[in-house]
């Protein structure tokens, strides 16, 4: 292998001014195993002259004490297991220039075992560099990585098709890799930005263009990590702000932590969120050497800085500081697509940690959608997620969270779940299907007080000879909701009961006339259902509501403006098929034909609550005895 | 942002993070050029203050010119210092070769500190660059109840997320050190004007490049005698940065075996 040092590249010229910097740019190299990251790490030193003087003898040495034929991948395989057992078990860096600019080179372990440490070492880059041996082909963990690549949010990505020496320098079997590869990245959305045939072990292509492969036009791996950019700071996006500490050393309270995204400047009117509270940036607050050194008046994202704010508010680490007109969304539910990295399989109904950002919450997943094959992309349902696989699912956290979705806010759109002690998986967030529920937890008015009522709550039902109070019913279109509504609210009536039934299609003719069916407009139409129903139940009457409200948030939201008062949740119950069947209003057809989008039970979720105060199966039950049952349990409930 | 704002950014970073995160978490200060821009990043993350001890291991057998450096600036700095000596070469393992028994005498020490001070974490000024063995490292180390890593089962540790999650009795190393190079060391050292130890510079064309135990750190041959010297020597080089270093070259895992039992 030194014979080949006289076709070294030059060694980057050394810049005349010493201080100045140099760009750095961090690239992985991954693949499936035994496909030849190392030895292309290997040869790329040696070419480009960046092994320190006595390595490549040192390497060889130690090839020989094991009896083996020389092995580029002792370079980063540093550790005695992994010489022995010929396998990357970690991700290791390593560092060369050309004369572009300086390079730390990630190797990430191809095996699928060490998922973890290429992950480790993969999220760390700003390129990527995919590696696929001829002979083989593209193989399981050559996929796995690229889509890996993709959810980490790298977006420059090169591959280089190895061994090309294997199969005779052969243009007709590359351009068969390439096509297939091409193929399957394109269907994730990534396009590589060059396909390489390149003999890490004869060194073709990789710094220099040995004449084996003449019919490649294109530049060597060298050259094409030339062309990748460094990831710049987002700077001019939405601020992005997280707490990370709030410091009290001396007179000053200093709220510390890295700005990921935008701009913040003195005098700024900032929001806190999930707490919504608002102040003004006083201060940016620095440490310098030189005494009287003035403090800058504006930070940027990739800036670790302090602020001081011009009222003292009480604002913990965890809260993510935003502009008022770009703040994050907030939420308690969303969706995500996660790799699980634990030892134990991701449960559906467990409860995890989750760590966005500098924020810390318990989350439960609530449902698991989908483990997706990312050999194929196809989709399976399960109960649970294994270790290395990759999976859609929905998680809710019992507290409002401040977050982004991914793909407008990468760095605040992603999250790791802890399991006990450790870091068990990754993900990124979707809202799709969910609705950003900031607007209904932020209280406009200012300066109002609250009048007292005259007349107590004991009064109005001594009166009427029962209870005001709220029936929320709760299913899907089809279970026989607006059925069971009427006819029980006859029944009351018949009874002596104050009694009124809130229906969906009623209250979107008037109070809600106003809202679409986007999920905000949706949460919002519950919210205001939830607060009138409040007001029913205030007034000394039985309200019924009849609405689909598949989300536990918005009933919740419902329950909680009750105050403590009777709210019963009745789980009105039928599966999708039975209700498709029935289709009283045609909807079902229409949402399988594609011309309903986002219908429930179809194609957006129905969250089934959890602790309803009663359930009726209406596939088992008639109206009549749903009726009666009812009748019975509001007698019990509420008679005075 | 140029590169060693971006550096100094990501490790202020990890310092707010681990001083959030672990109660009772000490700083070590070896007196080299490492830690003493660790120290100056600290300062930068906490607003001009060290808000933990800083602790010298010491082996008694460093340079004069260290200890200067260090009585001086322990108290220029304003440090909250603590020195610990290390146990007599007597108590240590006497199977290791000689330069690697001397480092094994420094982690002896080490671990009495951490028992006599009960610190949780440890801050500890290592470079993935220095070495093939600590380029495998993560920026939150877990060690186990008698200071040994587990190489073969890291946490994964992306996005800035680290395992900060322990069992009771697991001790953390945390290195906000180790994405820089030894050429970022000195341009940060340069551009914030940040002491420096003389021994570095060269004297009869010769400096010592890492400074360890006298008797097991040698100098390798250089003219440089400012820090743009050295960068622009460190630029040109071949040498390995520890090649100085006595114990990582008795034997193929001799740092290796050293590390897995709670060296730095």
């Amino acid at each position: 292998m030194p014979e080949a040092s006289e076709a070294k590249v030059k060694l980057a010229a050394v810049n005349n001014n010493p201080a100045s910097t140099r760009d750095l740019l961090r690239i992985v190299i991954v693949g499936h195993v035994d496909h030849g990251k190392s030895t292309l790490v290997g040869r790329m030193f040696h070419d480009t002259g960046s092994l320190p003087d006595g390595k490549y003898e040192a390497i060889k040495a130690v090839c020989e004490k094991r009896g083996v034929p020389f092995e580029w991948a002792f370079l980063m395989d540093a550790l005695q297991a992994e010489r022995d057992q010929g396998i990357t078990i970690d991700t290791s860096q390593i560092w060369f220039k050309t004369d572009a600019r300086d390079y730390t080179i990630i190797d990430a372990p191809g095996h699928k075992e060490f998922l973890k440490n290429m992950i480790t070492g993969a999220a760390q880059s700003d390129a990527a560099l995919l590696i696929i041996d001829a002979a083989e082909g593209v193989r399981e963990q050559s996929r796995r990585h690229g889509y890996l690549l993709h959810l980490l949010g790298i977006r420059q990505v090169a591959v280089a098709v190895n061994k090309m020496d294997l199969i005779g320098y052969e243009k007709e079997q590359f351009d068969l890799i390439e096509q297939e590869y091409r193929d399957y990245l394109a269907s994730i959305g990534v396009t590589p930005t060059f396909v390489i045939p390149v003999s890490a072990r004869e060194g073709d292509n990789i710094v220099n263009q040995t004449g084996a492969m003449p019919w490649y036009k294109g530049p060597t791996v060298v050259r094409a990590l030339d062309s990748f950019m460094p990831n710049a700071s987002p700077v001019d996006r939405p601020l992005r702000f997280p707490v990370q500490d709030v410091y009290k050393f001396d007179q000053r309270r200093i709220l510390a932590g890295r700005i990921e995204e935008g701009r913040i400047a003195v005098g700024d009117e900032i929001v806190f969120s999930p707490s919504n509270k608002t102040a003004r940036v006083q201060s940016i607050e620095a440490w310098s050497a030189i005494p009287g050194k003035p403090l800058p008046q504006e930070g940027a994202a990739g800036e670790s800085v302090g602020i001081t704010l011009d009222e003292q508010i009480f604002v913990e680490r965890g809260e993510l500081i935003s502009h008022v007109q770009h703040a994050p969304i907030e939420t308690d539910v969303f969706r995500a697509r996660i790799f699980w990295l634990g030892h134990e399989p991701m449960m559906k109904g467990k409860s995890y940690r989750i760590k966005l950002g500098t924020m810390e919450a318990p989350v439960t997943v609530q449902s698991i959608e989908s483990i997706i094959d990312t050999s194929d992309l196809s989709n399976t349902s399960s109960h649970q997620v294994e270790r290395n696989q990759v999976a859609e699912v929905v998680l809710r956290s019992r507290r409002m969270l401040a977050l982004d979705e991914f793909n407008t806010a990468p760095k605040t759109g992603r999250f790791v779940l802890i399991d006990k002690y450790d870091i068990a998986g990754g993900g990124i967030i979707s809202m799709e299907g969910y609705a950003n529920q900031r607007d209904l937890i932020t209280a406009r008015s200012t300066n109002i007080t609250r009048v007292e009522h005259g007349i107590t709550t004991e009064a109005r039902a001594f009166r009427n000879g029962h209870k005001g109070g709220v029936l929320w019913f709760t299913g899907l279109s089809g279970a026989g909701k607006s059925t069971v509504a009427v006819a029980l609210e006859k029944k009351l009536f018949e009874k002596g009961f104050n009694v009124f039934v809130l229906d969906g299609d009623n209250v979107r003719h008037g109070l809600n006339a106003n809202l679409s069916f986007s999920p905000e407009d949706r949460a919002e139409n519950i919210r205001r259902v939830g607060e009138v129903s409040a007001l029913f139940a205030r007034a000394g009457m039985i309200a019924i509501t009849s609405f689909i409200s598949p989300y536990r948030s918005d009933r919740d939201r419902a329950r909680a403006a009750m105050n403590g008062g009777d709210f019963h949740e009745i789980y009105v119950k039928a599966d999708v098929a039975t209700c498709e069947a029935r289709d009283p209003k045609g909807l079902y057809k229409k949402a399988r034909a594609g011309e309903i989008k986002d219908f429930t039970g179809i194609s957006a979720p129905y969250e089934e609550p959890e602790n309803a105060e009663l359930v009726l199966d209406t596939s088992a039950l008639s109206v009549d005895e749903s009726v009666e049952k009812l009748v019975n349990y509001v007698e019990m409930k509420f008679k005075v | 942002m140029d590169r060693l704002d971006q550096l100094e950014s990501q490790s202020i970073f990890i310092f707010r993070e681990a001083f959030n995160r672990i109660e009772n978490i000490a700083m070590l200060w070896s007196l080299g050029k490492d830690s003493n821009v660790m120290i100056w990043l600290a300062r930068k993350a906490f607003f001009g203050h060290v808000p933990f001890p800083v602790m010298h291991v010491d082996t008694e057998k460093k340079f004069p010119e260290m200890y200067a450096f260090r009585d001086r600036y322990a108290k220029e700095w304003g440090l909250n210092f603590i020195r610990e000596l290390c146990p007599p070469i007597e108590e240590i393992d006497d199977t290791l070769p000689p330069a690697a028994r001397s480092a094994a005498r420094k982690t002896a020490g080490l671990k009495k500190a951490i028992e006599k001070y009960k610190f949780n974490a440890l801050f500890a000024g290592i470079r993935r660059d220095e070495e093939a063995t600590r380029a495998k490292e993560r920026v939150f180390s877990p060690r186990g109840a008698t200071g040994q890593w587990d190489f073969r089962d890291q946490p994964p540790e992306f996005w800035d997320q680290f395992k900060t999650d322990f069992p009771p009795g697991t001790h953390i190393r945390v290195h906000p050190l180790l994405h820089w190079t030894e050429v970022d060391i000195w341009l940060y050292t340069l551009r914030e004007q940040i002491p420096t130890i003389p021994l570095y510079f060269a004297k009869d064309g010769k400096r010592y490049r890492s400074l360890g135990d006298q008797d097991i750190t040698s100098p390798v041959p250089s003219t440089a005698t400012t820090i743009e010297e050295i960068i622009e020597e460190l630029r040109t080089t071949r040498v390995a940065e520890r090649s100085g270093r006595a114990m990582d070259h008795e034997a193929e895992d001799a740092f290796e075996r050293l590390r897995a039992d709670g060296y730095l």
